[in-house]
Parts: structure tokens; C-alpha cells; sequence
């Protein structure tokens, strides 16, 4: 076990490292952005006095460097700052950036998570099925409708969705309205389109990975004996391949739960759904700083952490990583 | 088109009220009966009724909103202040100024003090009373040196501001104006309660309006329930505006009966939407309107003929019907609207005229021009396009147009008031005055065309103190002249507000000033 908890650690470290410099460029990109917050706020009412004093007011007129090695001191004692936003009034009214993501953030989970818990064994239960009855019928159709899915736009898939299930046949509602109150199954039948347009999307990554390493796999001497000693295709494929295909299926299944977390702006924007990814599109067009920052933080973590469970999966599911002479 | 059909597309716009309609019905012999039919067939509710739970979808709102009405950016903000809220005057379905939270306002010295009475008896959502203590607060609130209020400018006007008694407010302005009370109708400011200690309390939302505050998640939505302590009308029980960005979403949502109504509809699929019969169109025309600003101080705009000669090179019609599809009102470089008091339509019209384009460009001395037009969808949905159409109409006068597009993001800092010719809009203000103390006067901040012209400053400034109707518009028809034959600015167009709503709801004259009837449209509509 020394070695999953030294590679866990080695991770860990190397993560916290990404992290520093994901920060970084961030702030850089935005700092090379044209126009601050100021003035995006005001709009065409900036006159050279209101920009100023609002600058005052959120520190933009500290020089960037200052700003960034103060956010991360910020950050190391787990402090995400002020949003700029609410600045801009005598009194003052900016929340923390906390306040801001925390409710946002939970929203995209529970979304990524009603998809994934659909999404991943539908995936492998179809990619296990394609590699059984490979080049046939079934193994075809299911190849032609996810690719066909992956390929269209994610906000057409969505409108088509929406056609249907909405306008046709009446079955949900178009605009996924949560909020902090919402009970669970009316959230659940908010969100129903949404993540059946998420599911769509990922489910052909998954499965086509799961059939293609299965496959890799089936030519191995070993399952030749499994096949020569009279196994059934089906115990061949679950008891003797799949074990053997953990690492690459886990790998991808972890860059698509990322993808949930992460990527999701369109369809967030077509339902209306108040998550994370149109938190930080909008902080970014209005340039507010610390909520972007603490986004990106959020998601260049969630990338890291799923990376290094793909990881862990890979390295014990492999015996002769798991125990290293 | 008959005369009956006429009144109908009238009342339907919302141009004439009820009564009006059922009278010019009569007139042309149809019974009182059959009008009424006529009438809620047309979704203009026979008497307003209350009750009803409001859904609203708007294409505005972002994360960062606040609820400081110094920072109110668009047309969610606006909604929840004017709803939330009122200001001392209100500007209604007919143009005219009104009091809304002050009973009365009386001009005195040469308009150049201004007494406004308080309503008695107003209270705000916490059962306070309204005293002029809350009015200077809230204004001292926007006017302060300190303050990044966006209606800080709107407020230069005035001197000073003191409390008679804690019913009445004097304004002092630095020169008299006939029309000071439009601007305390400005959606920025809703009187808001002082607090012990000075300063206003706009963190809490509670104000004097017809409905009060629940939750406001910024960016999302906001909801609201009725006042039952209004001093004025208000007929549905609770509202909902939720943020819809996306407009095809908006739209959906519509047509899926999840909101009720919703502003700026997507034009090129507005056809479907209208054919949909659970569902009516509406139009407006407001202030609002679409320009391109030159810079008169500039080469080569800095001769008259220039400018002219690319007043006659846009063909603005086409540019209406083939971007627009319609939905406006082709510009005379006139920013004043026609439904403004003491509007005038400047002649010669400039129409399109390659040879006339042609002929002052000669007189300038030139045989062809090249030029570089900036622009950016940020100025407004289509300038791009715009500019692209443009650039074929002026080939042939001869003048070729180089179209730049910018970047969206940066738009109002880089472009805007920096480059010498660009495209640009305004919502437009309800008076004369207002409108080019914004943007024509010598010395404002937002003189996009840095056009100084003596007789339009100095007769400004005349026709803001002159309380003589007839001299007034006399004044203000020369100024319009002038802005037209020598001003910077091309108008390109009024674009009007297109919006649209279920046959679930009723409502009487739309108001023209602003979106979404006014930023009232939850207090005013009600469930047919």
C-alpha cells in the first residue's frame, strides 16, 4: 500500500503546484483583458470621476503583482476574498466570493451528479454489450447514435430536446428554475432535460473507450485460453477483460465527470440553470477578478482530483503496480 | 386598410385606451357589444382585476447587480426599482410627467426653484412614513462627492436641496428649467429610507413601491409580492422575473406557458411567434435610437460637407427593413423622438441620394473619401451588419467606407468617445432639454460628436427657462434644425421595443419612455 499513499502524496503536491500556476495565468489573462471592472459596470455611464472612485473602492489601482500575491495569501488561509460585485454604492454591499460559488457550485454538482450516476453505468452496461456482440447490428446502431450525439452542438441537442419533451409532448418544464429551496424531486424534474442533454454528450466517450479497450484486450493470450477452455463470452468479457481495462475506461470517465463540473456553460444558458460555469462567464465579462480566480481555483482542483482518482483506480487495479518489486 | 382595422392596430399598440376605441367603434356603427368582443379578443382586458401570480422573463441581469439604484445597468435592475420603488415624479403612457411619490411640484423663481409635496400618508414596506428626510437622504445619496451613482451627472442640475417641513422638498437648481421634474422620474431614483445617522439604507430593498421585495438572487431572478399599503394601483399578487440571457430560451419559455411575458424577441423568428394564437406581439416606440457619431473637430468631418454628403449616403430604409425587419423608424439625424414634446422633423429629409452625396462631397473640395467607421455589436444588436450595408450604399456616391469591427468587451472604454466615427445608441430622454443636455451641449460629458455650436448652447440654455409653450417650441425647432444640418451625428434609426406576452394578460396605454411598459409593467398589467 506504500506506494498508492506515496503516489497519492507525490500527487497531492504536484497538484497544489498546478494550482499556483493556473492562478497565475489567470490573473495575467485578465489582467491583459482590455477595460476593468469599473468601467464594464458603468458602461456608458463611466465618467473619469465614478471610474476612479471605484477603483478606489475594489483596490484596482494597486498594481497587479501587489493584488495577486494578496489574493494568495487570501487563499492560503482559505479566504476567497470580495467580489466585486455590489462595489460601487458609499456603504458598500460586495459579498464574499464564497457566498457567491458556494451555492452555484452545489447546483452543478447535484446536476453533474444526477447525470453521472445515470451516465457512467449506462456507459460501461453499453460499451461491455458493443464489445460482446461486436460488428453486429446493435453494435452499430449504439457506435452511429452516440457519435451522432457527440458530434452536434450541445445547444442544438438541447433545443431538439427541448422540442420534444417540451413543446410536443409536454413532459417537462423548459427553464430548470432551482434555488436553495427547490425539494429534491421537483429539483430532479427541473433538471431532467438538462442532464439527459449531459448524458447524451458523455455517454459516447465512455462507451466507446469501455468497447475499444475491452477489444484491445480480447486478442491477449490469455482469453484465447479462457475461450479454448470453454467460458461463456459473456464471464470472458466481465471476469477476465473488463478487470484488465479499469485504466483507460477510468481515465475517461474522470475527464468526462470533470466535464460536468466544468463545461457546462451552454447548457446552463439554454435551461437557465444557475450554475458555476454562467457564474464565471459573466464574472468574466465583467471582470470580477476574485470570482473568476476563485472559479478557476475550483475548477483546475476538481480537474486534479479526478485526474489523480483515475489514478488510484489505474494503479490498483493493476497488480503489478499495486505491488512493486 | 379600413378605419376599423386602424383603431384596432391603435388600441392593440396600446396608443389609445378603452374608452377611445369603443367611442370611434360607435362612430363607425358598431355596437357597444360587439366592441367589447372585439376588444377581449385583442387581449385588452374589459376592467382590470386583481389577483394572478406574474412570470416575467427578461433578457438583462447579471451576477453582479446590487440593489444600490446608483448602479441600476439594465432593464432587470430597472424593473425591480421601478417596482419596488417610485420616484418623486413619473413619466406616463402619454409622455407626460406625473407625480408619483410627490403629490404636487410647483416651479417658482423662473423655474429655477422647485417645490415638491410629499404625498401624505405614504408609508414604506416597514411601515415607515415617507418625510423629506428620506428625499434629501436619497438624493445626497446619488450627488455626493464621493458617489460612483451612475445619475451623479443626471443630478448636476441642481444647487442645493433642503427640506421645508417634513412634508415638503425645495430644489434649487444652478438655472432655471421648465422641465426639472422629468428628471426626478430618472429610474435610478427611487426614494429610499434614511437611516439614524445619515446616509440611506438601499441594502434592504424596502421601499415605498407597489410590490415588496422577497428574494433577489442577482443574475438569476427576484420575487416580489403586493403591496397592500400602496398609495397607488396594483392588480397582480405576486411577481417573478427570472433572467433569461439566451433569447431563443426566452422564447421558449413563452411559448411553453413558463413566463408570461418576455422582452426583446428575437426578430427574425418573431413571424412564428405571432402566429402562435396564445400569444400577441407587442411593439413600441420609444426614445430609444441607433447613431453614428462623428467627431466635428476631426478631418474629415470637420467640414460641413462631409458630413452632409454621408448623411445622404446611407439608405436608411433598407438598413430597417433588411436587419430590422422593420421594427422602427427611419432616422432624420434628429436624436429627439417624434413623440417628444416640441418634436420636429427637420427638412430637407435626408434620404438616400448617391447624387447629392456626390455634389457636397465636390463642394468640400473632394472626389471621393475614404473613411474608417467603427463598430461593435456592443453598440447594438446588428451595428456590424449595419456597417456593412453602409459601406454598399456609399460606394456610389464614391466614398468608401472602411468598416472596423472592435472588440464587445471594451467597446464603451476604447471606442466609444475615443475614435473619431462609431456606432453608438441611446435610450433617449423624454424631453428636449434632457436629450441634449446629455449629448449636444458645448461642455457634456457625453458629447459624442464634440460638436460646439454657440447658438444651439445659447439657446439651450434659453429654452430651459422659458415657460412660454410657443417661444419654448420655437427655440427648440431651431435647435433641431441645426443639430440636423450641422451636427456630427447620423440617426440611423428609432428602434422599437419589441416585446411579447400570453393572451393570460391585459393591459392598458404602454408607456413609451422605457422597456418594459416603463419599468412598471408589473404594477400596470394585470390577468384579463
Amino acid at each position: 500500500m506504500n506506494a498508492i499513499v506515496r503516489t497519492i502524496l507525490q500527487r497531492l503536491g504536484l497538484g497544489v503546484v498546478t494550482l499556483f500556476v493556473v492562478s497565475m495565468i489567470i490573473s495575467l489573462a485578465m489582467a491583459m483583458l482590455p477595460s476593468d471592472f469599473a468601467q464594464s459596470i458603468l458602461g456608458q455611464a463611466a465618467t473619469p470621476d465614478t471610474v476612479k472612485a471605484f477603483r478606489e473602492e475594489i483596490g484596482l489601482d494597486r498594481s497587479p503583482v501587489i493584488r495577486y500575491v494578496d489574493w494568495v495569501g487570501g487563499i492560503v488561509t482559505g479566504d476567497f476574498g470580495m467580489s466585486f460585485a455590489g462595489a460601487g454604492s458609499l456603504s458598500g454591499n460586495r459579498r464574499p466570493v464564497i457566498d457567491l460559488i458556494q451555492p452555484r457550485l452545489m447546483n452543478t454538482l447535484f446536476l453533474a451528479s444526477m447525470t453521472a450516476i445515470v451516465a457512467v453505468p449506462l456507459a460501461l452496461v453499453l460499451g461491455m454489450l458493443a464489445a460482446l456482440y461486436r460488428n453486429s447490428l446493435f453494435d452499430r446502431t449504439v457506435n452511429v447514435v452516440t457519435l451522432t450525439a457527440v458530434s452536434s452542438p450541445e445547444f442544438f441537442l438541447a433545443y431538439v430536446l427541448m422540442v420534444f419533451f417540451v413543446s410536443q409532448w409536454h413532459i417537462f418544464p423548459s427553464l430548470a428554475k432551482v434555488d436553495a429551496n427547490t425539494a429534491f424531486f421537483e429539483r430532479v424534474y427541473r433538471c431532467a432535460l438538462p442532464s439527459l442533454t449531459l448524458l447524451l454528450i458523455i455517454v459516447a466517450q465512455m462507451m466507446r473507450m469501455t468497447r475499444a479497450a475491452i477489444i484491445n484486450l480480447l486478442s491477449s493470450p490469455y482469453i484465447e485460453m479462457a475461450r479454448l477452455k470453454g467460458i461463456a463470452p459473456r464471464q470472458i468479457i466481465f471476469r477476465h477483460a473488463l478487470p484488465n481495462a479499469w485504466a483507460p475506461i477510468a481515465n475517461v470517465i474522470a475527464l468526462n465527470l470533470a466535464y460536468l463540473v466544468v463545461g457546462v456553460v451552454i447548457v446552463e444558458a439554454v435551461f437557465v440553470y444557475p450554475g458555476i460555469g454562467k457564474l464565471m462567464v459573466d464574472s468574466v465579462q465583467r471582470k470580477d477578478l476574485p470570482v473568476v480566480q476563485g472559479c478557476a481555483l475550483i475548477f483546475a482542483a476538481t480537474y486534479i482530483l479526478l485526474n489523480l482518482a483515475a489514478d488510484i483506480v489505474s494503479i490498483v487495479t493493476n497488480p503489478r503496480l499495486l505491488h512493486p518489486r | 386598410m379600413s378605419e376599423l382595422e386602424y383603431w384596432k392596430q391603435q388600441i392593440k399598440k396600446g396608443r389609445i385606451g378603452r374608452r377611445e376605441f369603443m367611442g370611434r367603434a360607435a362612430v363607425l356603427g358598431v355596437t357597444t357589444a360587439m366592441a367589447t368582443t372585439m376588444l377581449s379578443k385583442m387581449g385588452v382586458a374589459a376592467e382590470p382585476k386583481k389577483g394572478g401570480s406574474l412570470k416575467l422573463g427578461i433578457g438583462a441581469g447579471a451576477t453582479t447587480d446590487s440593489l444600490d439604484p446608483g448602479t441600476y445597468p439594465d432593464n432587470c435592475t430597472g424593473l425591480l426599482g421601478g417596482s419596488t420603488g417610485n420616484q418623486l415624479a413619473m413619466i406616463d403612457a402619454t409622455g407626460a410627467i406625473v407625480p408619483d411619490l410627490a403629490e404636487s411640484f410647483e416651479p417658482s423663481d423662473d423655474a429655477k426653484s422647485w417645490v415638491f409635496k410629499i404625498r401624505k400618508g405614504v408609508t414604506f414596506h416597514n411601515g415607515k412614513t415617507v418625510t423629506s428626510t428620506d428625499v434629501l437622504e436619497t438624493y445626497r445619496h446619488h450627488m455626493g462627492e464621493e458617489s460612483k451613482s451612475a445619475a451623479k451627472s443626471v443630478l448636476d442640475p441642481i444647487a442645493d436641496i433642503k427640506a421645508d417641513g417634513p412634508e415638503t422638498v425645495i430644489f434649487t437648481l444652478k438655472s432655471g428649467s421648465a422641465d426639472f421634474p422629468y428628471i426626478t422620474s430618472d429610474y435610478h431614483l427611487p426614494i429610499m429610507p434614511a437611516k439614524d445617522g445619515g446616509g440611506v439604507d438601499w441594502e434592504s430593498g424596502i421601499r415605498t413601491g407597489a410590490f415588496v421585495l422577497d428574494n433577489f438572487e442577482p443574475g438569476v431572478s427576484f420575487k416580489m409580492t403586493r403591496n397592500p399599503n400602496y398609495h397607488g394601483e396594483v392588480w397582480v399578487d405576486d411577481c417573478e422575473v427570472t433572467t433569461i440571457a439566451d433569447v431563443t430560451a426566452r422564447s421558449n419559455a413563452l411559448t411553453t406557458g413558463e413566463v408570461h411575458y418576455i422582452d426583446r424577441c428575437d426578430l427574425k423568428t418573431l413571424g412564428m411567434l405571432q402566429q402562435n394564437p396564445d400569444l400577441a406581439v407587442l411593439e413600441v416606440t420609444g426614445y430609444g435610437h441607433y447613431v453614428l457619431p462623428m467627431f466635428v473637430d476631426t478631418p474629415p468631418f470637420d467640414n460641413v460637407d462631409v458630413r452632409t454628403a454621408l448623411k445622404y449616403a446611407i439608405n436608411r430604409e433598407d438598413i430597417l427593413q433588411k436587419l430590422f425587419l422593420g421594427h422602427g423608424t427611419p432616422g432624420n439625424d434628429n436624436p429627439i423622438a417624434p413623440t417628444v414634446k416640441y418634436a420636429f422633423d427637420p427638412q430637407p429629409k435626408f434620404t438616400y441620394d448617391p447624387e447629392k452625396a456626390k455634389f457636397h462631397l465636390k463642394k468640400a473640395g473632394l472626389d471621393t473619401l475614404k473613411v474608417d467607421l467603427s463598430t461593435a455589436d456592443a453598440a447594438f444588436a446588428g451595428a456590424v451588419d449595419a456597417a456593412i450595408l453602409y459601406q454598399e450604399h456609399a460606394k456610389a456616391a464614391g466614398i468608401e467606407i472602411n468598416v472596423i469591427r472592435e472588440p464587445d468587451d471594451s467597446y464603451w472604454n476604447d471606442v466609444w468617445l475615443k475614435k473619431p466615427w462609431v456606432a453608438s445608441y441611446w435610450n433617449g430622454r423624454p424631453t428636449c432639454d434632457w436629450m441634449f443636455s446629455t449629448a449636444y451641449a458645448a461642455e457634456a460629458a457625453w458629447n459624442d460628436t464634440h460638436w460646439k455650436n454657440p447658438r444651439f448652447n445659447e439657446l439651450l440654455l434659453a429654452a430651459r427657462s422659458e415657460t412660454d409653450d410657443k417661444k419654448r417650441g420655437e427655440m427648440y425647432t431651431e435647435m433641431q434644425q441645426l443639430l440636423h444640418d450641422d451636427g456630427g451625428l447620423i440617426v440611423m434609426m428609432f428602434n422599437n421595443y419589441v416585446s411579447a406576452h400570453s393572451n393570460l394578460l391585459a393591459h392598458g396605454p404602454v408607456a413609451a419612455n422605457l422597456e418594459v411598459d416603463g419599468m412598471k409593467l408589473a404594477q400596470r398589467w394585470w390577468f384579463a
